[in-house]
């Protein structure tokens, strides 16, 4: 799985730290996205999808290919 | 005649305190940009589908300012938050917008609210605690709904919680679309203003650790920081919006779990479903209050209907959140649902920058009621709550509860 954020779509809301802080955190100056793992393992990618759907931003982007 | 011939007023009733009223999934089916009268008697048109609603939400043509000529008025006298003055000095759209949200934003990420748990589930602790000595019945709402909001809000603002009276008068005044009138909506307003200008003068004199003194510190707008008048502004919608909302929401989502106790059961059995539960209570809140205005300075499209310049939209959140076509069962409380992209917190650049301290104050009260109070029942039946009338954000008026 590979993830894509987009700042400039990105409201700061939070959403996707609180479903996958391994994946996603936010930066201290001003709250936007920072994608911590672009390749995340299996394990985070119910999260990672989740956070995608639920981004009120759609600032997410998922490809499952490998 | 059905929904589809007729000007329906609005907001439009329902039976039930926590259902929705019936006409929401007629006009999803039939008439998905309704004609509807508001309160002043002005026209507009009520947005009810999930498409339709996140799509106006997102849209950034769209304002929320309704200052234009021939933007609806909400309320006879104009009064309420949407119209007001004061809304328009924090910036409502493009860069100027995005850099407020920035500014302020960095306050209410996520990570910093997982390090403000401990301190509310502290509040909340003692505030059951409090309750339960008051004995049963108790009212969940005056108890914990209503100060555990404005603590963790005055504590994040520098602001002293033992005004906390005068904050819920003001904000009253502020969200309530009915019951003021406008002389004594406009002297709240200039209270309020006064009071958040000497509160910001003494943090520009003596600043703390808090928010309105790290604004005042981030300099003017030369340095890309505030202005002082957006500053005061800035400290008042977030106290309004830090308080009505999130307070009002603890009681309806405590409702609406024990209105059927089987959900609580659930909850105890499994606390590992607080997360999913608090979003799902969110998204069925049939009673989240007027939806959100929007203006349209251009002729758009929604819901296949080309709508004329000028014209003014209301979206329902409440009504997409039920929509068969985004949610499988959708009107069904299901305490597992993920994801649950609901509109709770509207959609796109404008939407709710306080949804993680929101979503964060629920799942801790949840939390703490479900391990301190696992006999918590409600002590009148759900069908006899009571909703609070004419706010821009709905409630119920009492919650009350035996534990
Ligand atoms: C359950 C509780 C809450 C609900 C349902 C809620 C709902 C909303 C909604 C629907 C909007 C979008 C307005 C629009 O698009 O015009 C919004 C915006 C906003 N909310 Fe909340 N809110 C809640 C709690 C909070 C809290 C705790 C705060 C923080 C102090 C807050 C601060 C804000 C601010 C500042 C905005 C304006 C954002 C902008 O225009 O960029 N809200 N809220
Ligand atoms: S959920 Fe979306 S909008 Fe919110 S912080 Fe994450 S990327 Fe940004």
């Amino acid at each position: 799985m590979k993830v894509i954020v987009d700042e400039d779509k990105c409201c700061g809301a939070g959403q996707c730290v609180l479903l996958a802080p391994e994946v996603f955190d936010q930066r201290e100056d001003d709250g936007i996205v920072m994608l911590l793992n672009a390749e995340p393992g299996p394990d985070q990618y119910d999260l990672v999808r989740e956070s995608a759907a639920v981004c009120p931003g759609a600032a997410i982007e998922v490809s499952e290919e490998a | 005649m059905s929904v589809n011939d007729q000007v329906l007023n609005y907001p439009i009733p329902s039976a039930l305190p926590l259902d929705p009223p019936a006409e929401w999934a007629e006009l999803r089916g039939g008439c998905p940009v309704a004609h509807v009268k508001l309160p002043s008697g002005d026209p507009a048109r009520l947005i009810t589908r999930y498409e339709d609603v996140k799509q106006v939400l997102a849209d950034p043509r769209f304002t929320r300012a309704l200052s234009a000529p021939d933007a609806a008025r909400l309320t006879a006298d104009g009064g309420g938050v949407f119209n007001s003055e004061l809304a328009q000095i924090i910036p409502d759209s493009g860069e100027e917008h995005l850099r407020w949200r920035r500014l302020v934003g960095k306050w209410f990420t996520a990570k910093r609210m997982t390090t403000m748990r401990p301190a509310m589930a502290q509040i909340a602790e003692d505030l059951i605690d409090e309750m339960v000595k008051g004995g049963a019945p108790g009212d969940l709402r005056a108890a914990l709904g209503f100060p555990l909001p404005v603590y963790v809000i005055c504590d994040m603002l520098g602001v002293p919680a033992e005004d906390r009276e005068k904050f819920s008068y003001w904000s009253d005044t502020l969200l309530n679309l009915t019951r003021y009138g406008k002389e004594e909506i406009e002297a709240a307003q200039a209270a309020f203003f006064e009071y958040m200008s000497g509160h910001i003068a003494a943090k520009r004199a003596e600043p703390g650790e808090d928010l309105l003194s790290e604004l005042i510190a981030a300099g003017g707008p030369e340095d890309g920081g505030l202005t002082d008048l957006q500053i005061i502004v800035t400290g008042m919608a977030l106290l309004v919006a830090g308080h009505e909302t999130t307070a009002n929401m603890i009681g309806k989502m405590v409702s609406m779990l024990l209105a059927d106790r089987a959900r609580w059961e659930q909850l105890l059995a499994e606390p590992a479903l607080i997360r999913t539960t608090v979003e799902e209570t969110l998204r069925l809140d049939a009673n989240s209050g007027f939806g959100l205005p929007r203006y349209l300075p251009v002729e758009a499209e929604i819901g296949g209907e080309t709508l004329a310049k000028g014209t003014t939209v209301i979206c329902s959140m409440a009504a997409a959140n039920r929509d068969e076509s985004a949610f499988d069962d959708a009107s069904a409380m299901d305490l597992t649902r993920s994801p649950n992209a609901h509109l709770a917190f509207g959609s796109g650049a404008h939407s709710c920058l306080g949804q993680s301290l929101a979503r964060t104050e629920l799942s801790v009260v949840l939390e703490v009621l479900l391990r301190k109070l696992p006999t918590l029942e409600l002590a009148v039946p759900a069908a006899e709550l009571e909703r609070v009338e004419g706010l821009a954000v709905g409630g119920l008026r009492t919650v009350p509860v035996r534990w």
